[in-house]
């Protein structure tokens, strides 16, 4: 039984895998930039 | 009780879709065919290139869950799977799917070459549409056609170091398409009800198990003469040569034990679980004997 008006048990599991896939999303995210990063470095160092 | 379809997907159940499995041997054959090639991109490219195939291939794995969800939900050995479960929704693992293989693709493109990343959608398009849609359903020779798909990882990786194809990653194919039926027919022969039930036409339920294990045997013999290959041809060195020559004597020896067996029981199988079992640490050991070559020698 939930209080009227109050977060329904379902609510909470969806926000916490909402939240869990937005976190590893940010992650994966922050992680790409600095490959991206890296990988430029490296194509301009074969092209010199 | 909550209906877990209505649910977003759990990172962990859309990280099985991937069958990591499956990807770690993947994995470890491109690592080896790139740490195997003459030259040597920047580290960061080759690591990109190595994510980049194993993001294929967990792009491959959640496609072919997607559109097999009927027969894995027949089957014991894989009910569990997030799809047949209903832990995540075909809509989902579809959009999954497609996003990793284009994301895979692409991005091998840019990091390392076009080649390596034209062979990639290749070894995707392959799995998927050859193999899943295509044989898995229609014919008992599936999984030797369908071998190829999973063969492409270390010519992927070769390529992404050098740029081109040459005789020794063809051989490499070769020697991976050579050794999946045996390793998936030593399988197939004590999970054989499981694929029965699901009307999958595996070769020990269409041609029966002694014919099957006629067949274990004759690719083990032509498989362990394609892996010593390399080494006569000059493309490896003794190292490598011995390696797969002690080991190709093994699952030679091991395939003779199955073919000697007469149990239909699953739980009489030993030597087709022995064979299983050794055929993953055959190409872990072969693959990293051809690397251990290629750098103690060098």
């Amino acid at each position: 039984m939930t209080i009227e008006g109050g977060p329904r048990p379902e609510d909470e599991v969806i926000r916490a895998r909402q939240k869990a896939r937005a976190r590893i999303m940010a992650w994966l995210l922050a992680a790409f930039i600095i490959l991206l990063f890296f990988i430029t470095i490296a194509k301009m160092g074969l092209h010199k | 009780m909550m209906n877990p379809a209505v649910l977003p997907a759990d990172w962990r159940d859309l990280y099985a879709l991937t069958k990591p499995g499956v990807m770690r041997l993947v994995v470890f054959t491109a690592l080896c065919g790139l740490l195997a090639a003459p030259v040597m991109p920047p580290a960061v490219i080759g690591f990109t290139a190595i994510l980049c195939i194993a993001l294929g291939a967990g792009a491959a794995g959640a496609l072919n869950q997607w559109y097999e969800v009927d027969l894995d939900a027949k089957m014991r050995r894989t009910a569990n799977r997030p799809l047949p479960a209903g832990r995540v929704d075909r809509q989902t693992a579809l959009h999954f799917g497609v996003g990793l293989g284009a994301f895979s693709v692409i991005f091998m493109g840019l990091a390392a070459n076009v080649l390596a990343a034209a062979l990639l959608a290749a070894s995707i398009l392959f799995y998927v549409l050859i193999y899943t849609v295509w044989l898995k359903r229609r014919t008992a020779q599936n999984i030797v056609i369908g071998g190829a798909a999973g063969a492409f990882p270390p010519l992927v990786g070769w390529v992404a170091a050098t740029g081109h194809i040459s005789l020794l990653p063809v051989l490499l194919f070769a020697i991976i398409f050579l050794w999946t039926p045996p390793h998936f027919w030593a399988l197939s022969l004590f999970v054989r009800s499981d694929y029965a039930a699901a009307n999958v036409p595996m070769m020990p339920v269409v041609a029966g198990i002694q014919a099957t294990r006629r067949q274990i045997a004759i690719y083990s013999v032509i498989m362990a003469v394609a892996a010593i290959a390399p080494w006569p041809l000059h493309l490896a060195g003794a190292i490598y040569g011995v390696a797969a020559a002690i080991l190709g004597a093994i699952f030679v020896a091991i395939s003779l034990l199955v073919l000697a067996n007469t149990a239909t029981e699953p739980k009489l199988m030993k030597p087709e679980k022995r064979l299983f079992a050794f055929s993953i640490l055959y190409l872990f050991v072969l693959f990293g004997a051809l690397v251990a070559d290629r750098w103690l020698v060098a």
